[in-house]
């Protein structure tokens, strides 16, 4: 039987080690090795999107990344968002849209929604849409969501 | 998910060597998008993942307009549609590279993966059949080449040994006047497993088809490359006849199955309008390029 792997990665800017099974997806190593539980668990196979982080400037699911593969690589979750205890501009932006109810997808929403934000400060809401078809919400109807990207993106272009 | 062990070979000869010694009790992982969901599921009985995103010629793109495109098994679908000259040459690949799944799956999956997995409902073996593809595989005797179209040979099953490795993918260098394009039917806008698959591709030669390759995506237990389709429009004017000849050979040669995408007798249907749309966009698509 296979043993434990150490692995060295960069979390939110700064260095991380543990130690995880081969088998373990880089989800289980955030959330219950690291206890970074900010990233959540919707369906565990790359459909829903709330796993979403971004690794190497791609936002990927971590679901469907082992812990042992993010060795050297460099690694955003949603707790990396906010800076210390001001909120992102998209943080604020949901907030403000309501653009959450439950809030169990919302962290994935996040860090998708500041990727795409990073490289095209003014999508139009076709390219929005088109950029979180991978993260579902059951509760909004997605429109609040769209409404709080494009608010953001404004209050962005305007710092 | 069960035990696995994790491998991480640096080259194509360490990959094969890691695999003769697991003696077909392991797989070699790409972007791990199917891989990790089929092992959590249960559907491959294996003890070892051997990681390709390590091994440097998984990981290259090369093109040149003369030699064609070498695509490393496990470069991911964005970095295929982000490299603009791959892009401009090849809009058929990026049609299926662009519509797999969403934005985090496209960071991950590759096309070599997606051909080893071999599903029937695979979106980017039809259009890579159509553009005459080749798999470059490396194993313990050497490398060797399959045609795309030759590559699946049942649900989920390969032409790779046990201690092969796909090691890339080569498209020869568009000529003139060639277009191609795939396009598939699914009942969402997004995220969504093809109902039906059509990958086309076309050469004009003064108005005339010259050359045609017509493959479809889930309607047979593989990518069904329809040969008989191309080869029945070599020589006639690119017109609204000729591409209906070609889209009723294609409909005709589909072998699906009804199940909850789709029934028989629709995805017959849809076989004759992807054919004929695919094969109007690549006409288009061939006018532009000369």
């Amino acid at each position: 039987m296979p043993g434990k792997t150490y692995v060295q990665t960069n979390i939110n800017g700064e260095h991380v080690d543990f130690l995880c099974e081969p088998r373990q997806s880089l989800l289980e190593c955030l959330r219950d090795v690291i206890g970074l539980t900010g990233t959540k668990e919707g369906c565990n196979d790359g459909n829903c999107g709330a796993c979403t982080v971004e690794m190497d400037g791609r936002i990927v699911t971590s679901c469907l990344v082992l812990g042992v593969e993010v060795e050297g690589k460099e690694i955003t979750t949603i707790e990396g968002i906010a800076d210390g205890s001001t909120l992102h501009p998209i943080q604020q932006s949901f907030l403000e849209n309501a653009a959450l109810q439950c809030g169990i997808c919302t962290p994935g929403f996040i860090v998708a929604s500041k990727s795409l934000l990073d490289q095209n400060p003014d999508p139009t809401e076709h390219e929005i849409r088109f950029w979180l078809a991978n993260n579902l919400c059951r509760c909004t109807g997605y429109d609040k969501i769209i409404r709080a990207v494009q608010d953001a993106a404004v209050k962005m272009q305007e710092a | 998910m069960k035990w696995i062990d994790y491998a991480t070979p640096h080259s194509v000869r360490e990959a094969v060597d890691v695999l003769s010694e697991a003696g077909g009790r392991a797989r070699v992982m790409a972007g791990g998008t199917d891989l990790l969901v089929a092992l959590r599921a249960g559907v491959y009985d294996i003890d070892l993942v051997v990681d390709g995103k390590n091994i440097p010629e998984l990981n290259e793109i090369t093109y040149d307009p003369t030699n064609g495109l070498t695509l490393g098994a496990a470069v991911a679908c964005y970095k295929i549609y982000g490299n603009q000259a791959v892009a401009t040459a090849y809009p058929g690949l990026i049609d299926a590279a662009s519509l797999i799944g969403g934005t985090q799956i496209q960071g991950r999956a590759s096309l070599g993966g997606n051909l080893c997995n071999a599903t029937p409902s695979a979106d980017s073996i039809p259009p890579m059949i159509a553009l005459n593809g080749t798999a470059n595989i490396a194993g313990p005797n050497g490398n060797r080449q399959v045609a795309i179209e030759d590559f699946c040979t049942g649900v989920r099953q390969n032409a790779l040994g046990s201690d092969e490795i796909l090691v890339s993918l080569h498209f020869p260098a568009p000529v003139a006047n060639s277009g191609a394009n795939y396009i598939r039917f699914i009942p969402r806008n997004e995220m969504d497993i093809a109902v039906a698959g059509a990958g086309v591709s076309v050469v004009l030669d003064n108005g005339d088809i010259k050359e045609a390759r017509v493959s479809l995506a889930s309607v047979a237990p593989t990518p069904l490359f329809v040969q008989e389709a191309g080869d029945a429009i070599a020589g006639k004017p690119a017109n609204d006849e000729t591409v209906r000849i070609a889209s009723g050979i294609a409909r005709d040669a589909a072998r699906p199955i009804t199940d909850m995408r789709g029934t028989i007798e629709f995805r017959q249907h849809l076989c004759e309008v992807l054919t004929r749309r695919a094969l109007n966009t690549a006409i288009e698509r061939a006018k532009e390029n000369n």
